[in-house]
Parts: structure tokens; C-alpha cells; sequence
């Protein structure tokens, strides 16, 4: 469908000091499957238009989507979105887009998440899809690279998944720069350790989905597929 | 329009009429490919061309540099709707490879090192349209942005300008390549906006 859809502004979260999640509800809309992006069309008062691309950050759930944005400094329409876009006010929105960096929960299979920075949105999507299967579904591991606690996007669903404990659904970060006390892992980049673990191996036929800023996805591919992981097998999407 | 995204204003960019309905122009380059960039030794690089009848032209790294080199100065237009402008370009149009082809093909379908394909019809890679390019900006081309080689079909989205190229297959039929099968358009006209089947 290429139809554009009204949507309206239900909520807005924060993530961050600056980023936030957008609750819309959209008219007619058809569902998703977890990783899909949409457009967004935004409309001044003279008929001007921009378009821009984003993640969705939660899966299907009726009419209502999520997005999250981290605003651009000069940014055309980040910083409306995530400061200024009023609460009750209507946007138009196409999709879901996309049909390779996609999640399908009847997949068996154990899977890997790689993100960089606010690549997590679309992979958030996957692991609360996963979430959603309980029990039956299969090993999810995300290995999530941040500048500092305060970037970490998501907070309470990865607080949730570091509570339950369930030796089936992990979650790290990798923090680059300040990483919180007490925190295992040394500062610094990813690396190959991080993505080298037990359950999320070649053998193991696990997928990956790596997304990120273009040098971080670069460098997590190029170390999973000298892990050995099939090139077909680490899906990527890349921004900036 | 008065109800949709109060407050909204914009940039007011120049439109012109260089930049397509629905793009925004960016002086970056972004990135987009669907999985690991590949690494392409240049002394196991080769260009295959394969008729609809099976038959075979090949050109090594060296034999692609010795034919006659062209330099392009062109706009991009990428599906995901930014548009740079003035990108500098060096390599071999497809023109050059195409003579002394015999062919009566319709189509074709680019194939690339880590298993990408993309389609077009025939026509648009002759008459100047397209090149196989190895350089931008006066530099070897990335491995991020395609290099060692890709193709460059700059009047098409971008996707259309394969990344990693190893070959382009003719046939008389249209193959749908590794986007057109996920929903995007197999021609991809930017300036009519056909970025995905319904379009």
C-alpha cells in the first residue's frame, strides 16, 4: 500500500535527555511485522512538505505504533517531532515499509541484536515481540553499544529483562564511553567478544540484525562474519 | 492542510528542479545495503557479461582499466529520499562493454559480491545512461560505498546502482532483483516517484 494515513499524536516519552518516543494511533492501520519503518509527512500551513524515515519501536498493536527519535542538531524535522509536534495534533504516515530487516516470530532459531546508539529503535521492536512469546520463544541476545548511561533508550525494558533473569532473553550494553559503577564490562567498542557467545554462534544458526550509525554497523558485521556467521545471515540497516 | 503538524515550518530548502518530488538533499553519503560489505581483492576481481544464450565476456581488474575511461559529473537519488548533488565519478560506461555484444535481450540483472541483485531493462544501461565505476572523487570507491567497482545507473534510484558489481546477466524475460522482490519498483523512476509496486 502506498496510501498516506492520518495519525495523531496519543503521547510522547522520553528516552533520553533529548530523544523521545512518539505514541501515535493511525487510521486503518494494517499491522506490522517487527524491524518495518514508515514515512512520516509533515505539512506546514503553505502546503510545504518534508518526509522523513523511522523505525518502529514497538511491535503491532492495533492502531497504535511507536517511533523514537533523537533530534538532529539543525534537524529539519527531528527536533519538531521530539520538541515542538503538539499532543493531539495529526501527521500523516505510509507503511510499514520494508521486507529484509524484518523479524518473524514463528522463526525458530536463536537471534542476535546489534545496536549502535539509536539503532536499538527497530531491534527494541524485535525483543518485546520476543517478549511477547513467553516461553516458547527462541534465545534472543542483545549486545547494545552506547556512548553513557544516560543514552540508554528503553530503560525499563531492558531493566525488565535484567530483572527476569531468564537465561533465554540477555541483554548488555556495551558502553563506549562512562559506563555506570560496578559495571562487568571494561569502556570501550564493540568487539568481537562481545558477539563471540554461546548459543549465538555460526553452528547455532542464529540470525543477527545489526543497526546503527554507518562505521558502527561496518565494523559489528565485519567481526560477526569473521566469527564465521553466513553474510546472508546478518541482516543490516544503516543511517547517517 | 491547516490541521496537519501545527508549527511546522520547515527549511525552505530551493527546490529547483533538480531534486525529485518527495527527496531532500544531503551533502553526506549515506550508507544503505542489506547486509555485511564484502572484501573484493582487485587480483580476484572480474567483470562477467552473459548473454541471454549463455555466452561469456570477461574482463579482469586490469583488462577493465585498459578500456577507454570516462569521467561523470551526476545527481543521485536515493528511494529512502535523500538527493546529493555534483558526485564525481570515473569508470567504464556500459556502452563500452556492450559493443560487439550480440544481443537481443530485453532486460538485465546486475549481479553483485555478497549475493545482491537488482533489474533493469536493457535500454537504460545503454546510450550513455551507465557506467561501472571504480572511482569517486578523485579516490578508489569505498568498500562501504560499493568499490572495488558498482554500477552507476545515477537516473534510476540509487538502489538500481548495485553495489560490489560481478556481472550482469541478460534475458529476454524481467528477473525481479533482491529489493524489487521485497516490494520495491522495477524501474524506479525518481522523478515519478516509483519507489515501490503500487507507485
Amino acid at each position: 500500500m502506498s496510501d498516506w494515513r492520518r495519525a495523531e499524536l496519543r503521547a510522547r516519552t522520553p528516552e533520553s535527555t533529548t530523544a523521545r518516543t512518539l505514541h501515535l494511533t493511525v487510521d486503518g492501520w494494517p499491522g506490522h511485522l517487527p524491524g518495518q519503518h514508515v514515512d512520516v509527512r509533515l505539512t506546514a500551513d503553505d502546503g510545504y512538505r518534508a518526509v522523513r524515515s523511522y523505525s518502529l519501536s514497538a511491535p503491532a498493536d492495533g492502531d497504535r505504533i511507536e517511533i523514537s527519535v533523537q533530534p538532529a542538531p539543525f534537524g529539519e524535522v527531528s527536533p519538531y517531532l521530539a520538541e515542538d509536534f503538539p499532543v493531539g495534533a495529526g501527521i500523516e504516515v505510509k507503511g510499514p515499509l520494508g521486507g529484509w530487516f524484518v523479524w518473524k516470530p514463528e522463526r525458530p532459531g536463536p537471534v542476535l541484536l546489534v545496536a549502535g546508539g539509536s539503532g536499538i529503535a527497530p531491534l527494541a521492536a524485535m525483543l518485546r515481540a520476543r517478549l511477547d512469546l513467553g516461553d516458547a520463544g527462541p534465545p534472543f541476545h542483545l549486545a547494545y553499544s552506547l556512548r553513557d548511561p544516560g543514552q540508554r533508550w528503553f530503560g525499563a525494558l531492558l531493566d525488565g529483562i535484567a530483572e527476569a533473569e531468564d537465561p533465554a532473553v540477555t541483554a548488555a550494553c556495551l558502553y563506549t564511553r562512562t559506563a555506570p559503577p560496578g559495571h562487568p564490562r571494561p569502556v570501550g567498542r564493540i568487539t568481537a567478544a562481545d558477539l563471540d557467545l554461546p548459543g549465538f554462534r555460526p553452528a547455532d544458526g542464529a540470525l543477527a540484525f545489526v543497526c546503527g550509525p554507518t562505521a558502527f554497523v561496518e565494523k559489528a558485521a565485519n567481526l560477526l562474519v569473521h566469527l564465521g556467521h553466513r553474510p546472508d545471515r546478518v541482516r543490516t540497516e544503516r543511517f547517517g | 492542510m491547516a490541521t496537519l503538524t501545527p508549527g511546522f515550518h520547515g527549511h525552505r530548502r530551493t527546490r529547483g528542479d533538480r531534486l525529485p518530488p518527495g527527496q531532500f538533499r544531503t551533502e553526506d553519503f549515506p550508507v544503505l545495503s542489506a547486509g555485511p560489505t564484502p572484501e573484493v581483492p582487485l587480483d580476484r576481481w572480474e567483470f562477467t557479461l552473459t548473454t541471454e544464450d549463455g555466452e561469456q565476456h570477461r574482463w579482469t581488474w586490469e583488462q577493465f582499466q585498459a578500456l577507454p575511461q570516462q569521467d561523470v559529473t551526476t545527481d543521485l537519488h536515493c528511494v529512502t529520499r535523500w538527493s546529493k548533488f555534483d558526485t564525481r565519478w570515473r569508470g567504464v560506461s556500459l556502452d563500452t562493454l556492450l559493443e560487439g555484444v550480440a544481443t537481443g535481450a530485453r532486460f538485465a540483472l546486475a549481479e553483485c559480491h555478497g549475493g545482491y541483485t537488482t533489474n533493469l531493462p536493457l535500454d537504460d544501461l545503454r546510450g550513455g545512461k551507465a557506467w561501472i565505476a571504480h572511482t569517486y572523487d578523485g579516490e578508489p570507491l569505498a568498500a562501504e560505498h560499493g568499490g572495488p567497482a558498482r554500477l552507476l545507473v545515477p537516473h534510476l534510484y540509487f538502489w538500481k546502482s548495485a553495489k560490489w558489481i560481478s556481472g550482469i546477466t541478460l534475458g529476454r524475460t524481467d528477473r525481479r532483483g533482491f529489493w524489487e522482490q521485497f516490494g520495491y519498483h522495477d524501474y524506479g523512476d525518481p522523478w515519478r516517484e516509483q519507489r515501490t509496486w503500487n507507485d
